[in-house]
């Protein structure tokens, strides 16, 4: 399962019978800190989310799922509306982060394509 | 799912019995825009898409439940013809 936010709508008047009355929304995939990831999908909707929500969804054949018994054509559904969202940032994430810029520098020889790049 | 444009299409004389009868077109990813994305996919064809409609196309075994497409050989179908895409203006 994967957190998005609603960014738009498809419109679709000829269908597969197994998609009719279904909401097609255009999700945005977001990463934890709600920057934007990867590219926009098109989602059926199982919540009735709306514009901008916060939302998270499911891939592949598990998508249909959610309207079981039924069988709906989709490989992607939203399943939730995020009412709230907690993360809890490990104590040696700034840490880590600033290791890789750290250590090319007295390491030049060994980083060839970072000292040629420059 | 995924929005893509009808850019050709595919013939196949000899290809698995199951997909006798199916049209197979070539799609180009687009964004919702309606910009090109990178690479091309083949789909089967349940909506009678023409050339250079905007489409949805369903992957992986999800493409199997298509009407038409049951217990057929397909990881990609097209299962709606695009009328209007709408994107909420933020940026």
């Amino acid at each position: 399962m994967y957190l998005g936010r609603v960014v738009g709508r498809v419109w679709s008047t000829v269908k597969n019978e197994c998609l009719e009355g279904h909401r097609l929304l255009i999700v945005q995939p977001v990463t934890p800190e709600l920057k934007d990831t990867g590219k926009r999908i098109v989602c059926t909707d199982w919540t009735g989310a709306g514009a901008g929500e916060l939302i998270y969804w499911v891939r592949a054949r598990e998508a249909s799922f959610a309207f079981s018994p039924a069988e709906v054509v989709t490989d992607a559904t939203i399943v939730a509306i995020v009412d709230e969202l907690h993360i809890k940032r490990p104590p040696l994430a700034d840490a880590r982060g600033s290791e890789p810029t750290s250590e090319p520098r007295p390491s030049g020889s060994g980083r060839a394509r970072s000292g040629s790049g420059a | 799912m995924i929005l893509a444009r009808v850019v050709g299409t595919v013939v196949a004389t000899r290809k698995d019995p199951r997909l006798e009868g199916k049209k197979l077109l070539v799609l180009k990813p687009v964004s919702p825009e309606g910009k090109d994305e990178s690479g091309y996919v083949v789909a089967v064809d349940t909506v009678s898409a023409g050339y250079r409609e905007t489409v949805l196309a369903v992957s992986g075994s999800s493409a199997r439940m298509a009407e038409g497409c049951k217990d057929r050989p397909v990881d990609t179908s097209i299962v709606g013809i695009v009328d209007n895409v709408s994107l909420d203006e933020k940026k």
